[in-house]
């Protein structure tokens, strides 16, 4: 039996789920249609209809980015970066879950229980001793300084060890009982039947680690290893004020990632829904 | 944690597959923290001709005696006592929204969700022009059609009443997608049964969302006020990009003054006590929350 719905409840519900959509997408409207007028129109007509009709269109706005910024140079930077933590974290955190959820070792608990206190310190809480320390062996300005301290990752050992825990054990014994070794079976069993998890854990840190802002602003100081966040923060203080510009420049920032989360859509809500199961 | 299926020891292999995190959770994490937590305690400043020295809590009564640190305090509570319970709010009417079954429910999802892979950088820049002063600015349009021409156009970011408001419609922008998918995949967990077995004892929607659906969303509830506070204490992108703390302080926090005394005061000791400031409030928190869970499970 499905619950009776009322006719003008359906209609209520599309009128405000419209509207509220409407709402939501006025600043993606603007930064589309912004970055394809010409600069001065950008501001002029940011208050009107106009604002969201790009009417004679134009791309050089999109050449100007190109001319004025290493739009590319930041671009591999943010991928490498993200990308970097993100596979190795897969790795590492997943091996150190299954240590947790499957293995029998010294000091267990105890680490476990260290995982769990780690895990709610955010970076803002390390942020300050972290930039000292890099600060003092020289590694500011690297990649290393951006990539090496976020590969262990608490939250995603427990993702890992919340799901593993859930595994059927008859999954394993099997191929232990083939006289597979601990790593093999990790990696022939464990991880195939583990896609949910991997991709969660890998969306959480992309979005983490794609717009990271604080951390990235700290340690760098040249444009060199500078990632997008930052870049556009640092654009929009470039003189010229080109607010066609800086929309062009956003709307190449963004769109890789729409397109990602456009085509892996469920991926993405699932692995958001994941982190509820902390509480 | 269950008991392993076998008796041997596997120590040695786990040195090599847990080893690399758990020695990264040490050495970048851990050892870094305890580092902040001693340093607060003393007087270590970059450059400083003064030795080094344990001054107890000095660098503490020093901070809170200083009317910014204060304000920027005030202003991160301030920020969580509007948007834990307007966010959250908005995220969950939307979430059941979303769970009735309609029609391009898909559609208006992505649409509500879609603001959470941009990152916040961008989203403070692009608002900076949806927030431009004078009668042609977005925002000043759209509150003077609202308004029926009534509303006088206002320069958001440099205005003291308006600046960090301003500043909270965009976060709720921003993040109010990643609170909804959390709720909704909540409401998808509730038995369709608890809702017919009310609605057949003659429970109306109302009725039905109080005695049923929240008490049924308690914990996903809880987890999602519980990010959305943090969130308003780590709040410093927006700050930094948009207003620089300012006008008059009126959107500083303790996180962008904890970044303005690492760059333009070298004072390590100071910073490290407002780090240890900042941990004490998401400790304090996330106590709360877990209490809060805690309970519904013994009551359950």
């Amino acid at each position: 039996m499905r619950l009776q719905r009322s006719r003008v409840g359906i209609i209520l519900s599309y009128a405000l789920l419209t509207t509220l959509a409407l709402l939501f997408f006025i600043p993606v409207m603007m930064m589309l249609a912004g970055s394809l007028k010409p600069d001065e129109r950008v501001l002029m007509e940011a208050g009107s209809l106009a604002g969201f009709i790009p009417g004679e269109v134009s791309l050089q706005n999109y050449t100007d980015v190109f001319n004025r910024t290493e739009f590319l140079g930041f671009l591999f930077n943010s991928l490498f970066i993200t990308g970097t933590i993100v596979i190795f974290g897969l790795l590492v955190n997943a091996l150190a879950a299954y240590a947790f959820a499957r293995l029998r070792w010294r000091g267990r608990d105890l680490f476990f229980n260290l995982v769990l206190a780690v895990m709610i310190l955010p970076l803002e809480a390390i942020a300050v001793p972290l930039f000292y320390g890099v600060s003092l062996l020289g590694l500011r300005d690297t990649y290393l300084a951006q990539i090496l301290p976020f590969i262990a990752n608490a939250f995603s050992i427990y993702l890992f060890y919340a799901f593993f825990i859930g595994l059927p054990r008859e999954l394993e014994e099997a191929a232990r009982l083939d006289g597979a070794s601990t790593l093999r079976t990790f990696f022939s069993i464990i991880v195939p039947n583990s896609k949910p998890v991997f991709a969660s854990v890998a969306i959480l840190n992309f979005l983490m680690w794609w717009g990271a802002y604080l951390w990235p602003l700290m340690v760098t100081i040249g444009p060199e290893v500078r990632p997008l966040p930052v870049a556009i923060a640092a654009f929009y203080t470039l003189p010229p004020l080109q607010w066609g510009d800086i929309l062009a420049f956003s709307v190449m920032m963004v769109a890789p990632v729409l397109l990602l989360f456009i085509l892996f859509q469920r991926w993405f809500v699932r692995g958001v829904a994941a982190t509820g199961i902390k509480g | 944690m269950s008991p392993p299926a076998r008796l041997d020891d596997h120590t040695p292999v786990v040195l090599l597959i847990a080893g690399p995190a758990l020695i990264g959770l040490l050495v970048f994490v851990l050892v870094p923290f305890l580092f902040a937590l001693l340093t607060a305690f003393t007087n270590l400043r970059l450059g400083s001709p003064l030795p080094l020295e344990f001054v107890g809590l000095k660098q503490f009564t020093r901070i809170l005696s200083d009317p910014t640190f204060v304000r920027a305090m005030g202003n991160n509570f301030l920020f969580a006592l509007i948007i834990v319970p307007l966010q959250t709010a908005l995220a969950l009417g939307l979430a059941l929204l979303l769970n009735q079954g309609l029609r391009g429910t898909v559609i208006y999802r992505t649409l509500f969700f879609m603001p959470v892979v941009f990152p916040m950088s961008l989203v403070a820049v692009v608002w900076i022009l949806i927030y431009a002063p004078g009668p042609n600015g977005m925002m000043n349009s759209l509150l003077d059609l609202l308004s029926f021409g009534q509303w006088q156009p206002r320069d958001f970011l440099r205005d003291p009443a308006l600046a960090l408001p301003a500043i909270m419609l965009l976060s709720i922008w921003q993040g109010t997608g990643f609170q909804m998918v959390i709720l909704l995949a909540g409401l998808q967990a509730i038995p369709q049964e608890l809702h017919e077995a009310a609605a057949l004892d003659g429970a109306g929607h109302w009725q039905r969302f109080l005695h049923v659906t929240l008490p049924q969303l308690r914990n996903p509830l809880t987890f999602v006020m519980l990010i959305t506070t943090i969130l308003a204490f780590r709040l410093f992108d927006q700050v930094q990009i948009m207003t620089r703390g300012g006008p008059d302080n009126a959107t500083t926090t303790v996180m962008y003054e904890m970044v303005e005394t690492v760059f333009t005061r070298q004072q390590v000791a100071r910073a490290s006590a407002m780090t240890v400031i900042f941990f004490l409030l998401v400790l304090g928190v996330t106590w709360l929350q877990r209490h809060l869970v805690r309970e519904t499970r013994e009551v359950e």
